[in-house]
């Protein structure tokens, strides 16, 4: 089973990407989100740029993906957005479509990008996706990692087994299809 | 002298099979300043009386053969938000109770969409049988009823300006169907 974890901070040292290192499954990390073009209706045919190629492919090669966001003045960065934005074309081949996904976050404030999140979710079930219903919220982030990374919060490593738990119960060999 | 006819209480025995050229299925909610509407084709439906007077009454569609007039909101329609396509292929009815007065029905049955199943009351119309140009006897059957979507986990919304929901929450489901007896 492959797991993409999608960080949507560029940052080298980002607390989202952080997250995604503390998650309990071995999760392929995309690394490749800021060589992204921004969408343009124009360049969005065949061959795709290769940048949005390597990611459709990967995405679509995917069994699930987990997104970590930050929280730009209260939504989704724009080159995260950007991103799922190529994803979700063309509609009907999307890589997004019917893509188990869930969504965590961090922040260095109090609330953990919980609007980000909850756009975020939005945005990933209007573009086709099948998002899970769970929530990861880490604030004060700077003070949620110990010097090797790792987070430290009991309760929030619990709500992380819980968010990887429900993602992998949407992988479809998991599931059984309805008659 | 004068005659009283009787009420017809029983339905035409036989297999009725659905002319999917000529019926149509549709549905019909509220959203925001209108009635917005769209379709499901091919069908398939059947109705079977026995001479003891079993019913059983069946239809179904493809989630997939949902019809609306743009694309984009076609396969928005298909996604886990909406009708889930990729894990609840189909849409299904079916009735083991069919109630004629005159030429009005009521149907009892359930119905299956997303992979709930609920209890839906149907009334509507049923003709008397004809022939047809080509020799086959056909009745038609209309039927309609309004479901609450979110009892079928379609639960989409988003909040209008004035905090409103844009979409409603009760939608209306027509079946319009020529139904021709099997040989």
């Amino acid at each position: 089973m492959t797991i993409l974890g999608i960080s949507g901070s560029l940052r080298q040292d980002s607390y989202n990407t952080l997250l995604l290192r503390n998650v309990p499954l071995e999760l392929e990390l995309w690394d490749g989100l800021k060589e992204i073009p921004p969408y343009d209706e124009d360049d969005d045919v065949e061959p795709a740029p290769p940048a949005v190629a390597r990611i459709r492919a990967a995405v679509a090669g995917a069994d699930a993906l987990l997104f970590a966001t930050p929280e730009y003045n209260g939504s989704v960065p724009g080159q995260l957005k950007n991103a799922i934005d190529w994803l979700s074309r063309p509609r009907q081949s999307a890589a997004l479509r019917n893509k188990p996904v869930a969504v965590i976050g961090a922040s260095t404030g109090a609330f953990g990008a919980v609007w980000a999140q909850a756009e975020l979710r939005k945005v990933l079930a209007t573009a086709g996706a099948r998002v899970v219903d769970a929530e990861v919220a880490v604030g004060h982030a700077k003070e949620r990692f110990d010097a090797d990374g790792r987070l430290q919060d009991e309760n929030l490593r619990g709500q992380l087994d819980e968010v990887v738990e429900a993602l992998v119960a949407e992988v479809p060999s998991v599931v059984p299809v309805a008659a | 002298m004068s005659t009283i006819a009787a009420t017809k209480t029983d339905l035409p025995t036989g297999t009725w099979n659905v002319d999917p050229a000529h019926s149509q299925v549709g549905f019909a909610v509220e959203y925001m300043v209108g009635t917005f509407r769209g379709s499901f084709s091919p069908i398939e439906a059947k109705l079977t009386v026995s001479e003891n007077s079993a019913t059983q009454l069946t239809g179904s569609a493809s989630a997939e053969s949902v019809k609306v007039q743009d694309e984009n909101l076609g396969t928005h329609l298909l996604s886990p938000e909406f009708f889930d396509a990729e894990r609840a292929p189909r849409i299904a009815f079916s009735a083991s109770r069919v109630d004629r007065h005159d030429h009005h029905v009521t149907v009892n049955g359930e119905l299956t969409i997303k992979g709930i199943t609920q209890p839906v009351t149907l009334t509507g119309t049923i003709t008397d049988p004809i022939q047809d140009a080509y020799g086959n006897d056909r009745i038609g059957l209309t039927l309609e009823t309004v479901v609450d979507r979110t009892r079928f986990g379609l639960n989409w919304n988003v909040p209008l300006p004035n905090g409103k929901p844009a979409l409603a929450n009760d939608v209306k489901l027509t079946a319009e169907l020529y139904l021709v007896k099997e040989a």
